[in-house]
């Protein structure tokens, strides 16, 4: 305060430290107050300190360097409060679903059923649950994919219209459809033609929520591709397919394989449509085609609300959870590598 | 060569009727392009079958149900779908779906855009790169982790929290308590919020991003300080933008299925309390009725699915109309 400047131009300012200074004096003063008055939450010492920052910051910076500045300060503390405030419970979550989760995750843990095993004792495992989520989210990869990527090739390369107009609009439409509810389309053609619950039932809703998910990707990478190249292709005389097959295609299969791998990781994680369609199961099953079959988020719900309570289970629905958490990471940074490594080089 | 590119180019002189030209103009399509034009029209088409078929299939089977509803469909407190009369209604689960989701927005919106302007305008260079990345990778976390972390970890810490509003907001109404679990609508609200952050914190990271230097900058050379430059440059330009995503989000709070089913102990009642458990939402109820329900209770849970269905395509429609519009007044300012 006392190095104001005597300069017409700038106004007074608080020293660098003073925000450090008066959190300190806040902090002091809140531990103070919440001793004598005898209060045991922290989380209320915590609100007393962070009242008495702001309004002594406010208090502060008013008096030495106006009403704005002082605003100016408030904005910047309650900007950094909310980063803050929304880190703890993400952090929380990773911290948590690690540590609690690497208990019981080992060897055994991946390769053994539920089988044998009431799912409130210790023991078993998530071997039929990892079979049965590759096996849906594989076989939903196979038919959304492919559609998926054609129906981009189509909007981009072809589409005029009305039709192209058409499934854009819907393609954006089907992305906001709630999982539950690609869940409940399908079991409502089971209940029609009265079939059992079994794995390709799930992958048909999984693949539902993926296909808006892929065109919408793939539609921005056939974007990026330059005209010049379609152009050069086609006045050298190879056919329009050729030219997208051959040209348009392999500048873009990074972007393209991203945006599957990001989507793929995506419907990894969808519980309900496969809670409706797939029912669970604790015995390995590795017939997609025919009878429940397990998959990793519907195993860890399963243990949760089956399990009465049990710590064994918890700690299982932990461990899995774990185990998906690290595959659809896996995925995403994997897949973010290859955009980065396949990305269209400049200035060639 | 493709169809449209010829139909582009003047007529000939002796011009031959329109479907010689186009009989003349697909003639000369090579039969490999013909293919690859049919596989990619079709699978576009397919889609639109599928869309269709969602529509028509769960209206049928809703249809099915509701025709044997012996109460009103709409307002009936009830769903019991077991009895020789089924009665049930959307009521209660529309009220839990509105209340969770409008927690969630009015806690999310808030935290979510100030982290994005933390992220744009407040963090050092060298961390915002960085926290952005792992923000995208929290949008990747699957919903039933959030699920198991709110149900274990979230619900017991709330104690405190429902004691103290209780205490000195209790006298609301809203924010009475009983004491019980603290599995309640509010408890919901936190968690939808949490995991609807990331995904309103990018795009609106996004959009801040691409607010004009200019504009910025006039306003700093005016003497504006960092919080005028925001609420003068910043939030104007990106208004739309943050409305769109908030739109996004809330699309996700409604659809929510499994997060609400692990932390909500259900009743099928509506409360003014946020804090006392009960109450339900559309996908909670489906999830958790599920296991046990008829086919007809299936039918009928199709039902509120379609209302859900319904009510989602009209919040996502609304975003993207306005994330449209927000496009062409972008492009012509660029």
């Amino acid at each position: 305060m006392s190095t104001a400047t005597v300069s017409t131009l700038k106004g007074a300012r608080l020293p660098k430290w003073s925000p450090y200074a008066i959190a300190g004096g806040s902090v002091g003063l809140a531990i103070a107050i919440g001793l004598a008055a005898g209060l045991d939450s922290r989380v209320q010492w915590g609100l007393i300190a962070a009242i008495l920052f702001i309004v002594g910051t406010y208090g502060i910076a008013a008096r030495v360097e106006g009403k704005r500045q002082a605003k100016d300060r408030i904005a910047t503390s309650l900007v950094w409060v909310a980063f803050l405030l929304a880190v703890i419970p993400l952090v929380s979550l990773v911290w948590v679903t690690v540590v609690r989760g690497i208990k019981v995750l080992d060897l055994y843990f991946l390769t053994h059923s539920m089988g044998v095993v009431a799912d409130t004792e210790p023991g078993g495992g998530i071997y039929h649950a990892i079979i049965g989520s590759l096996e849906q989210v594989g076989l939903a990869t196979l038919i959304a994919a492919p559609v998926g990527v054609l129906t981009a090739i189509y909007l981009v390369e072809y589409g005029r219209g009305k039709l192209s107009k058409a499934i854009t609009f819907f393609v954006d439409v089907m992305t906001g459809i709630p999982s539950i509810v690609a869940g409940l389309f399908i079991l409502s053609l089971m209940l029609q033609f009265e079939m059992q619950p079994f794995g390709f039932a799930g992958s048909l809703a999984l693949a539902i929520l993926m296909m808006p998910v892929v065109v919408r990707s793939t539609e921005e990478m056939l974007k990026l591709v330059p005209n010049e190249l379609r152009e050069a292709s086609l006045a050298l005389g190879v056919p329009k397919w050729r030219t997208i097959l051959k040209v348009v295609l392999p500048t873009s299969i990074g972007g393209i394989t991203t945006g599957i791998m990001l989507a793929v990781a995506r419907i990894a994680g969808e519980t309900a449509p496969v809670l409706l369609l797939v029912f669970g199961n604790p015995f390995i099953n590795t017939n997609p085609f025919e009878g429940a079959q397990s998959s990793l988020p519907l195993y860890i719900y399963q243990q949760y609300a089956n399990s009465a309570g049990s710590g064994a289970a918890y700690d299982r629905a932990w461990a899995a959870s774990l185990t998906l958490i690290a595959f659809v990471m896996i995925l995403n940074l994997v897949a973010r590598g290859i955009a980065r490594w396949k990305a269209p080089k400049t200035g060639r | 060569m493709d169809t449209t590119q010829i139909t582009d180019t003047p007529p000939p002189a002796a011009q031959p009727t329109a479907t010689e030209q186009k009989r003349a103009a697909r003639g000369a399509t090579r039969p490999g392009d013909r293919i690859f034009l049919g596989l990619s029209r079709g699978s576009g088409i397919f889609l639109l079958v599928i869309m269709a078929a969602i529509a028509v299939f769960l209206t049928y089977r809703a249809s099915l149900a509701i025709s044997k509803d012996h109460g009103n469909f709409l307002t009936t407190f009830e769903w019991n779908t077991g009895l020789q009369e089924p009665v049930f209604g959307i009521a209660v689960l529309a009220f839990g779906t509105i209340v969770s989701s409008i927690v969630a927005m009015a806690i999310a919106v808030p935290v979510a855009v100030a982290i994005a302007l933390f992220l744009t305008h407040y963090a050092p260079r060298k961390l915002s790169g960085p926290i952005a990345y792992v923000i995208d990778l929290l949008a990747a976390v699957p919903s039933i982790v959030y699920g198991l972390w709110g149900a274990l970890i979230l619900v017991p810490h709330m104690n405190g929290l429902f004691g103290w509003l209780d205490d000195y907001l209790g006298w609301t109404g809203i924010f009475s308590w009983q004491g019980g679990a603290p599995r309640s609508m509010l408890t919901v609200g936190i968690l939808l919020a949490i995991m609807i952050l990331p995904i309103i914190t990018n795009v609106s990271r996004e959009v801040f991003r691409q607010t004009p230097r200019m504009n910025e900058e006039a306003a700093l050379a005016l003497g504006a300080t960092r919080w005028e430059v925001i609420r003068m440059a910043v939030i104007p330009f990106g208004r739309s933008g943050v409305i769109s995503a908030s739109m996004l989000g809330l699309g996700r709070a409604l659809g929510e299925t499994m997060a609400v089913a692990t932390v909500l102990s259900p009743t099928f009642d509506i409360q003014a309390s946020l804090l006392d458990p009960g109450g339900g939402t559309f996908a909670q109820n489906i999830a958790s009725k599920f296991g046990e329900a008829t086919e007809f209770g299936r039918d009928a849970l199709i039902a509120s699915g379609l209302v859900l269905f319904v009510i989602t395509l009209l919040v996502n429609g609304a975003a993207r109309a306005i994330i449209a519009r927000r496009a062409e007044y972008s492009g012509a300012n660029a």
